[in-house]
């Protein structure tokens, strides 16, 4: 899996990182998305999906098959 | 089917809810969702029209559509919105498109993040656990309303702002004035005024007298140019009422949920998981959507949605609460309060760019309020009927006006 994140989308309501805390963080300054795992570990695929299935702004991508 | 009908014909929206089953959407909502996923309806305090969206997935897909405004100054759009809320007061930039709109979250967002809102708890406890200890040493029956939903949100965005507690007692008087029931509209539009006064002076003093909190780094924005004061102040009216009222009314309707759940009310009581607890507060949110006057929005351009056109200049709104209740979505009985759902889809804060900046700050505090109110409190009940509480069907934000506990 691999996740892509656009910023200029990114309203930083934080969905993401209380579902994948170890995939996604807010930056300090304005709270805009962080991707801390551009490939995250299997384990962590589910929660990764959640987070792109509520993420309000369609921020986060992602491409199963990578 | 209710696109050929004349306006006086059309269903009025809102709709009332049934009488007895004070969490459930209203029932027509119900029958519209069953007929498909929009409706035409007719506002009453305007006789203008608008579509309503009552599904799940036509509401998502609407509110992230860019060519759908949140602009309440264009021709179309779905209001007035009914009395409380607001008073008439600008609303900041929820009721602005980007760029404009992002321009000025993004000024605030910051302080809303996971991590900046995990850093509170502490702080939120401690106000949680006073306000427990003045009820308990108190009398009883007591409003839950007053002694404790309305001032915990109130104190935590206080002290985020930057508002000091001395004036503590002036700014929840106008708030509560504001959205009051029973309140005249000038009545509202004076108290709205002098908050509106209050935010502005205030930021003034941020301006010269800096501290360490959100309106003070609004005001240093005003310094540097990218705002101006009355943004800022508006913003700060803003983040005042939806900051407290919302939270508010979700503590003091989710306790009379809950008390009327026992089986719910013990699982939440009992549980040191924070998992559940955090889950429980999902729930409440999707079951409750205390936004219950749908999030109202203009079409810019024809829209194609569920074999259907809207088209431009026409209002839409998207009714939450009865897509909470959407059984494509939450398939298992969706009009039963259950908190070991997962209930994490809910559209309770909205969906899109405009979804609810405040939301991390909100499910913490619920979070707190719920678990440590019901382990400190085990024996807690209504102090009255049902049929005596007093609802926010005509409010903003839906809610309890009063609810007497004991215990
Ligand atoms: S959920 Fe989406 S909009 Fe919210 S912070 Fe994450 S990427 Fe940004």
């Amino acid at each position: 899996m691999k996740v892509r994140v656009d910023e200029d989308k990114c309203c930083g309501a934080g969905q993401c990182v209380l579902l994948a805390p170890d995939v996604f963080d807010q930056r300090e300054d304005d709270g805009i998305v962080i991707l801390l795992e551009v490939e995250p570990a299997e384990h962590l695929h589910a929660s990764v999906r959640e987070a792109a299935a509520v993420c309000p702004a369609a921020a986060i991508e992602l491409s199963e098959n990578a | 089917m209710t696109d050929t009908l004349s306006p006086a014909e059309l269903p009025d929206f809102p709709m009332a809810r049934a009488a007895g089953c004070p969490f459930d959407p209203p029932p027509q909502l119900r029958d519209l969702q069953q007929e498909g996923p929009l409706a035409r309806v007719r506002i009453p305090e305007s006789g203008g029209t608008a579509w309503l969206v009552t599904t799940y997935a036509e509401q998502r897909a609407l509110l992230a559509d860019r060519r759908v405004s949140s602009d309440v100054t264009r021709p179309g759009f779905p209001i007035p919105v009914p009395a409380g809320s607001g008073g008439g007061i600008g609303l900041s930039f929820i009721l602005m498109d980007d760029p404009e709109h992002a321009r000025l979250r993004r000024m605030v967002q910051a302080a809303f993040t996971v991590r900046r809102v995990e850093s509170m708890r502490p702080a939120v406890q401690q106000i949680v656990d006073d306000m427990i200890d003045d009820l308990l040493a108190g009398p009883k029956p007591v409003d839950l309303v007053e002694a404790f939903a309305l001032p915990v949100p109130s104190l935590v965005i206080c002290e985020l702002l930057g508002v000091p507690y001395t004036d503590h007692d002036f700014f929840q008087e106008n708030s509560k004035t504001i959205i009051k029931r029973s309140v005249a509209p000038e009545e509202r539009a004076a108290a709205g005024g002098r908050l509106a006064q209050y935010l502005d002076d205030l930021v003034g003093r941020k301006l010269t007298e800096p501290g360490d909190d959100l309106l003070s780094r609004v005001a240093e924005r005003v310094k540097a140019g990218d705002l101006t004061r009355q943004e800022a102040a508006q913003m700060g009216v803003l983040l005042l009422i939806a900051g407290h009222e919302t939270t508010a009314n979700m503590i003091a309707l989710g306790t009379l949920a809950l008390l009327r759940h026992p089986a719910q009310l013990a699982l939440l009581r009992e549980t040191d998981d924070p998992k559940l607890v955090a889950g429980a507060v999902e729930e409440l949110l999707r079951y409750l959507n205390i936004t219950h006057n749908g999030r109202r929005r203009v079409a810019l351009e024809d829209i194609e949605i569920a074999g259907r056109t809207i088209r431009a200049g026409e209002g839409i709104i998207m009714a939450n609460d009865i897509g909470n209740r959407d059984p494509s979505v939450f398939p298992d009985n969706p009009d039963e309060l259950d908190i070991r759902r997962d209930a994490r889809r809910h559209v309770a804060f909205g969906f899109g760019v405009h979804q609810c900046l405040g939301q991390p700050l909100a499910r913490m505090e619920l979070q707190v309020a719920y678990s440590t109110l019901y382990r400190r409190v085990p024996t807690l009940s209504l102090a009255t009927d049902l049929d005596r509480i007093p609802f926010k069907h005509d409010g903003a934000v839906y809610g309890v006006y009063e609810l007497p506990v004991t215990w």
